[in-house]
């Protein structure tokens, strides 16, 4: 068994009176990929935008149970969820970068939490960049602005940098559903080469995805968590007959 | 303390309150701040307006039928009589007109750039209301008094000052209020509806007609409803082409006065404090008033037409 | 009547219409040059009015009007900006917010020359202020300041919600998101509406009249020390403006050219207006152009 990167104990989403998420319990181990699939309102993103608070900002929306983190419950109410974000990475669906120059989408996030030294930004930008193998790309025009970049560049610029703010968790809201397959395929060797640093989240409606890029698959449906194993083991032989259905592409 | 300790102490404060903390702090104290202040203002507004405006009523100097229904206005005659049924009947009159001349050509225009010509509509006649619109109400008064009151001079019986001069000016004033509403709601429309029924054969005029004007009338009595408001509570260009004789006018074409009209000449001239003074910010509380009525009528409104 | 001739005429009467609305600005703009312009020379625009004598100009008024909008500016944008965070960020859906709404609404709603007599009541007496630009500017950011908060608070939600998670799942706190990561975003239309709003307060009158007052002392244009009293930066001296100005002489003008000055103001008055109006519109396309273009 792996180290633990984080769990969640009988967490529940409310909004307002519906029930998007019952009692879930999961855990997810450092250095894997977990991919998280089900047919489109199944809940399996609301689940993964409640592991690092992202549901607070959703008028409305109400979070219980627990998840544990370093031996913290970071849904209780004294957490300092400004800081837990920062042990947490996000990727969206949609490529998100800031309206900003390349180099000011990745340095922004460590200059706000401390470091002011030109050099050491520099060091960061670029180590980010080249985890993302983004950096033969751009280096020349690290001052252009990032919405120049193709979506693809986008999307692994948007990787580099939930990288920046050194988090221990990546969450992946279908990172790839917008991009092209050529740029659907770096983003999955990119996810690949970073499991070897990160827990990864990932959100995918894609089967074929989940069972390339991860080493564990929950099915989500109805915002239950039906089933959660090895991925091998739910593509091949699931134990309940909902995932297979939904594996075999019986609907969804 | 020595220096060290004391350094502790500041840093166990930051640990306590880390930047980002103290930062949401400064932000939050700000926009809260600001908010705080819209409504110490309006509180203010509606608190020193009122206790002047209620002091004739407190002090037992004018009753409020005789400030309602007092057909006579003559502060300086012993004793003085202030009835302000002219500037009533002066303000409920132009502000009316205006909307009933203004109301018909805002429906045309929104038809014109919704259902008819969208593109010229797009490319011309919204930057022309919107200019209407950014035109000061002095300089409105300005072509009022310069232009529509010698015409009405020269062509019908009087000075050409009156009800009808102001309620041109203002009808032009009000028109992009009406407009822009009657505007968003035209477009707001659900898709289809038009296309249904020209499929059933109808025209663009019978669609318009039977099915737009009436899904949207709610919408277009609020910009009609806001546009009265704006009519009502416009001071200087109604001022400037109304004539302000103080009585009930029995002509579209005899000088009158409204509610805006006579606070600000005389506002000025008056001691704070003396009883005619007191009785101009009555006038000016009959606004505030009349302000609120507004805003919930159109309030009200609006729920009817978001049903 | 057969439904197409009804058609056809219902037609023609809107066309009609939109046509008399355009022309109806035409003649309005097309007067007020046409018989303004012919006034308007570098005499009229920086020398003093003449109270009874012909050939004074509008120098002071215009002046005044400018200085006067921008400390009503340098007041009401931080305190705009600020509500509408407020009200786009941090107000929850409850029963207050719903009031603050309202509080927006009525003060939007109320007419300036009550806007003045507040300015009247609270910063001329109450403040001791007396009449002066100092009484304007306050009057004036109450008229104007309901406009700066719808204006921010719609700019902010038009910012991509993802914008904003993004910047949150950096850990960057709410402020830090808003300020740094939504406000530059949201500044392209913050800045149109700013100087449409600008464009309002340049044309007010009404609020003015028993704030700022309805004259201007003799002002030495050398002396630019904002403590003395005849310098034109004095905050504390009262203040007529071109808007104002115009509505005096029209009422109560002595000098034989009076009509000409009216009308040179005026048209002095609404081409600045004309130019906020073009120059936000401008300023909006070329945003618009400059961010579909990158994206």
């Amino acid at each position: 068994m792996s180290e633990m990167a984080m769990y969640t104990k009988d967490l529940s989403v409310y909004y307002g009176e519906k029930q998007a998420i019952k009692k879930v319990s999961m855990d997810f181990a450092a250095r894997e990929v977990i991919a998280l699939i089900g047919p489109s309102g199944c809940g399996k993103s609301t689940f993964l935008r409640s592991l690092n608070r992202m549901n607070d900002v959703i008028a409305g929306a109400r979070v219980e149970g627990e998840i544990w983190i370093n031996g913290r419950n970071i849904n209780a109410p004294d957490t300092d969820v400004v800081r837990l974000r920062q042990n947490i990475g996000m990727v969206w669906q949609k490529p998100n970068p800031f309206h900003k120059s390349i180099y000011e989408n990745i340095a922004f996030g460590p200059r706000y939490h401390g470091i002011r030294d030109k050099r050491k930004l520099d060091e960061i930008v670029e180590s980010c960049l080249r985890k993302t193998a983004l950096w033969d790309e751009v280096k020349d025009r690290l001052k252009g602005s990032a919405l120049a970049l193709s979506g693809g560049q986008q999307q692994r610029l948007c990787i580099a940098r939930s990288l920046t703010v050194q988090p221990s968790i990546l969450l992946m809201d279908e990172p790839a559903s917008a991009l092209d397959p050529v740029s659907t395929a770096k983003i999955e060797e990119l996810i690949a080469e970073l499991k070897k640093e990160y827990c990864i989240v990932i959100v995918t409606h894609n089967m074929y995805q989940a069972a390339r890029v991860s080493d564990k698959t929950g099915f989500f449906l109805m915002g239950d968590l039906v089933e959660y194993d090895d991925t091998q083991k739910i593509f091949t032989n699931p134990s309940q007959r909902s995932t297979d259905d939904y594996i075999s592409g019986r609907f969804g | 303390m020595n220096p060290v300790k004391k350094d502790q102490a500041a840093g166990n404060r930051r640990l306590r309150f880390p930047k980002h903390i103290r930062e949401e702090w400064y932000g939050r104290v700000y926009a809260y701040f600001c908010v705080t202040l819209l409504i110490v203002t309006i509180v203010s507004i509606v608190w020193f307006i009122a206790s002047k405006g209620l002091n004739p009523f407190l002090s037992g100097a004018v009753s409020v039928p005789e400030l309602l229904f007092g057909r006579t206005w003559s502060p300086e005659s012993e004793p003085p009589l202030f009835g302000a049924l002219p500037f009533l009947a002066g303000s409920i009159s132009v502000s009316l007109l205006a909307a009933v001349l203004a109301a018909p050509f805002g429906f045309c225009a929104a038809v014109f750039m919704t259902q008819i010509a969208p593109k010229v509509g797009r490319r011309f006649l919204q930057p022309a209301i919107e200019l209407l619109a950014g035109i000061p109400s002095v300089v409105y008064g300005f072509v009022g008094l310069s232009v529509i009151v010698p015409f009405l001079r020269n062509n019908f019986t009087g000075q050409g000052f009156g009800i009808l001069a102001g309620t041109l000016v203002l009808s032009v004033m009000i028109l992009p209020t009406i407009t822009s509403i009657a505007t968003d709601a035209l477009s707001n429309l659900q898709a289809g509806l038009k296309e249904g029924s020209f499929a059933l054969g109808a025209t663009r005029w019978q669609t318009i007609y039977r099915l737009i004007l009436p899904t949207t009338f709610p919408s277009l009595l609020t910009g009609v409803v806001l546009g009265i408001s704006r009519a009502f509570g416009e001071a200087l260009a109604v001022q400037m082409v109304i004539g302000n004789a103080p009585h009930v006018p029995r002509s579209l074409l005899e000088s009158a006065a409204t509610l805006t009209s006579i606070i600000t000449l005389e506002m000025g001239n008056t001691v704070g404090g003396s009883l005619h003074n007191n009785v101009l910010w009555s006038l000016a509380l009959i606004l505030l008033i009349m302000t609120f009525l507004f805003v919930f009528t159109v309030r009200m409104l609006e729920r009817r037409a978001g049903r | 009547m057969s439904a197409k001739t009804a058609d056809r005429i219902a037609l023609s009467v809107i066309i009609a219409v939109a046509g008399i609305i355009m022309l109806v600005l035409a003649a309005l703009l097309g007067y007020l040059l046409y018989r303004g312009l012919s006034h308007v020379s570098w005499h009229f625009l920086t020398s003093v009015p003449q109270p009874f004598r012909k050939g004074g100009g509008i120098g002071p008024q215009l002046f005044n009007s400018l200085f006067l909008l921008v400390l009503t500016m340098i007041i009401t944008i931080p305190l705009g900006i600020g509500a509408g965070i407020y009200m786009s960020e941090y107000a929850k859906p409850n029963r207050l917010t719903n009031f603050i709404r309202l509080v927006v609404e009525v003060l939007s709603s109320f007419p300036s020359i009550v806007v003045g007599l507040f300015g009247l009541l609270v910063f001329v007496n109450l403040f001791h202020l007396k009449y002066s630009l100092a009484a304007g500017a306050l009057a004036l950011t109450v008229f104007n300041l309901p406009l700066m908060v719808r204006v921010t608070e719609q700019a902010l939600r038009s910012v991509p919600q993802s914008q904003k998670e993004a910047g949150l799942a950096l850990g960057l706190s709410r402020w830090k998101t808003i300020r740094s990561i939504m406000l530059p975003m949201a500044f392209p239309a913050i800045m149109t509406g700013t100087i449409l709003a600008a464009g309002r307060v340049f044309g007010e009158a009404a609020a003015l009249l028993f704030t700022a007052g309805m004259t201007t002392p003799r002002l030495d244009f050398t002396d630019w020390n904002p403590f003395h009293s005849t310098s034109p930066l004095n905050p504390f001296r009262p203040a007529e403006t071109l808007a104002v100005h115009i509505w005096k002489i029209n009422a109560e003008g002595r000098a034989p050219d009076a009509p000409e000055i009216a009308a040179g103001a005026s048209a002095v008055l609404i081409i600045i207006v004309l130019l906020f109006n073009f120059g936000a519109r401008a300023l909006g396309r070329a945003i618009y152009r400059k961010f579909t273009a990158t994206k």
